[in-house]
């Protein structure tokens, strides 16, 4: 009887620590193409940056209202790291589409991996340049007269990685449910994307939208994800909104996983 | 190795219902070497895929390696190595971290990894690519480093779905060498899929020609041959010889045709073993007198087995 109970625990700790280890694996595969293409790191680190440049200037100049170009950064920065990590993470997909056509990712199912992790390892990689690509354009921003409160922006990242893996998740789910028709999860993704980056937001302040447009933004997650980062952003642990994005990020990361997980073994490539 | 029972498999596309495999009930013992043959759509990829724990079965029941395949698939996947039919190298790796991941992705440690993916460079006559894009490679290159991927973890059950597709004949060549050795060394047992008629025929020792989902022979290929077509032997003489040839020939073989020409006639007859028949039979015709102007001896390829079995020729359809 005691045997029994033992090897089971120990056959649940193998598994606990190897769905780690199986995360770790998939994560690495996918970042040698990033540290084998430094170009193409070079490249995503500079986008962001284009579009701060490109962008600050003019809100600068639209919200003239005496407070100067330091508090237009801080209001609008937080929204753009948001909307870097919902691009990156929400075209993931593609990745996964692409791989799923030429045979590759047949072969990796055919291994013991376990499922959850080839969800979580691809998308993990996915933020890991968005976590470079947040702090170089932070950095970038405080000559300019941005506060820099770095434990507040660690705990933002923190989210923000929860909340990607959930948005990876979803979209590997989309990318597999439309692996017949690629221009089908393009479509899906953008027509998406756009109104849920509107709705939170993440560019302008929509207490100046009308009323049907903040109802909406109240069901949206995103909204309180932007909302979270932004009082982080700006110096404060001590706001609800923070708690609202936790939760936020922990709800869309358990709905991902678990519709992208459903969909990898329910579905057949 | 394996045991399956009234395997099935079928597809919903749109209003359409595909019926891949029909009931296959197979048994492989270990050690065995297994080449699955038949035309494009006959179901063989999806045999494997099943039997590989990524499709689920429609019905029916499949053990491999000890371990039911709807019950426990990740268990099934730890304990066996399969290459698919598609491109399993990511095109846009390189070769060298393809090989060290999928190592990884078993279990291998670094060092173990390392070796092994060296050895396999060295085998599968990959050297020098170690740091290529996967997408640089050529076709035959990418199939060979799909097949060390799938070798890496050494599987004491091998599945590949047309392994030597898109290979030249030397490395086609190389490939059997290495799964022939495979067998030998550490006793493997390999079940693989296979449109070249001659690989199944001279390489594996069990043939299994499956048609529209079912299996419709399975057995040794010198067995199939023998059963289902036989030797063949044509002797043509003129037609003043012919009823003394109808003579000798009615009594050394059967299912005996005439094709008649002008001032002479091929006769052709089926005999058990051609080449000890052939001598005797012109010898017979010699004795009688018999002026044989020419006589050939075919032998039986796979290609007239499936051709005995369903009426189709399974060339017409593999070039497709
Ligand atoms: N995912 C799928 N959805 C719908 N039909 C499928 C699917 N996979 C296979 N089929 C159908 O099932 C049948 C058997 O296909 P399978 O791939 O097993 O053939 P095969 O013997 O491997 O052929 P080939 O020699 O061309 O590789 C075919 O008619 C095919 O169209
Ligand atoms: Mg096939």
């Amino acid at each position: 009887m005691s045997t029994i109970t033992d090897s089971a625990a120990t056959s649940a700790r193998m598994a606990r620590s190897s769905l780690l280890g199986d995360i770790k694996a998939v994560w690495t595969r996918e970042t040698l193409t990033i540290l084998r293409d430094p170009f193409s790191l070079i490249f995503s680190l500079i986008q962001p940056l284009v579009f701060l440049g490109l962008f600050a200037p003019l809100l600068a100049g639209v919200a003239d209202d005496g407070l100067g170009f330091g508090s237009t950064l801080q209001f609008f920065l937080p929204g753009v790291v948001v909307m870097i990590t919902m691009f990156g993470t929400s075209m993931t997909g593609a990745n996964l589409q692409f791989e799923i056509m030429t045979g590759a990712f047949e072969r990796i199912l055919a291994t013991p991996l376990a499922r959850q992790a080839l969800l979580i390892g691809r998308a993990l990689k996915e933020l890991t340049p968005l976590v470079v690509q947040a702090l170089i354009i932070t950095l970038v921003a405080v000559p300019f007269g941005f506060d820099l409160y770095p434990a507040h922006i660690v705990l933002g990242l923190l989210i923000l990685g929860v909340f990607g893996v959930g948005v990876g998740a979803l979209s590997y789910a989309l990318a597999i449910a439309t692996r017949k028709n690629e221009w089908a999860f393009w479509a899906v993704q953008q027509s998406l994307l756009f109104p849920l980056l509107i709705l939170s937001g993440m560019m302008l302040p929509l207490e100046t939208g009308p009323d049907w447009m903040q109802a909406l933004s109240k069901v949206n997650p995103l909204t309180y994800i932007v909302d979270a980062e932004r009082v982080l952003f700006s110096g404060t642990f001590d706001d609800s909104a923070v708690v609202y994005g936790i939760v936020a990020a922990l709800v869309t990361c358990a709905v991902g996983l678990w519709v992208g997980v459903r969909t990898v073994t329910k579905s057949i490539l | 190795m394996i045991h399956t029972q009234q395997l099935t498999r079928t597809f919903e596309s749109g209003k359409e219902t595909v019926e891949a495999v029909r009931g296959i009930d197979l048994d492989v013992a270990e050690g065995e070497l297994v080449a699955f043959l038949g035309p494009n759509g006959a179901g063989k990829s999806t045999t494997l895929r099943m039997l590989t724990s990524l499709l689920p079965p429609t019905s029916g029941t499949a053990t491999v390696a000890g371990i039911d395949v709807t019950a426990d698939p990740a268990g099934v996947r730890s304990r066996i190595g399969y290459i698919g039919q598609k491109d399993g190298a990511g095109h846009n790796y390189r070769v060298w971290d393809e090989l060290l991941m999928q190592g990884r992705f078993y279990g291998l440690d670094k060092q173990r990894a390392t070796e092994r993916a060296d050895e396999l460079l060295g085998t599968l006559d990959l050297e020098g690519m170690k740091m290529r894009k996967v997408s640089t490679l050529s076709g035959g290159q990418k199939r060979r480093l799909d097949i060390a991927l799938g070798l890496i973890h050494e599987p004491a059950l091998l599945f590949l779905d047309e392994p030597s597709t898109g290979m030249d004949p030397q490395n086609r060549a190389n490939l059997w060498d290495h799964i022939l050795r495979l067998r030998e060394e550490f006793g493997t047992t390999i079940v693989l899929t296979t449109h070249y008629l001659e690989e199944a025929d001279t390489m594996a020792e069990r043939v299994v020609v499956i048609d529209h989902g079912r299996i419709i022979a399975d057995d040794t290929a010198e067995a199939l041959k023998a059963e289902q077509a036989g030797d063949r032997i044509t002797v043509t003489v003129s037609a003043d010889d012919l009823p003394t040839t109808r003579e000798v020939v009615g009594q050394a073989g059967t299912e005996v045709e005439e094709v008649p020409a002008d001032g002479c006639a091929a006769i052709s007859f089926r005999v058990d073993a051609g080449p000890v028949a052939l001598p005797r039979v012109l010898h017979a015709l010699g004795d009688k007198g018999v002026a044989v102007n020419a006589a050939t001896l075919k032998q039986p390829t796979l290609d007239d087995v499936f051709l005995n079995l369903t009426g189709r020729s399974l060339r017409e359809g593999a070039e497709a």
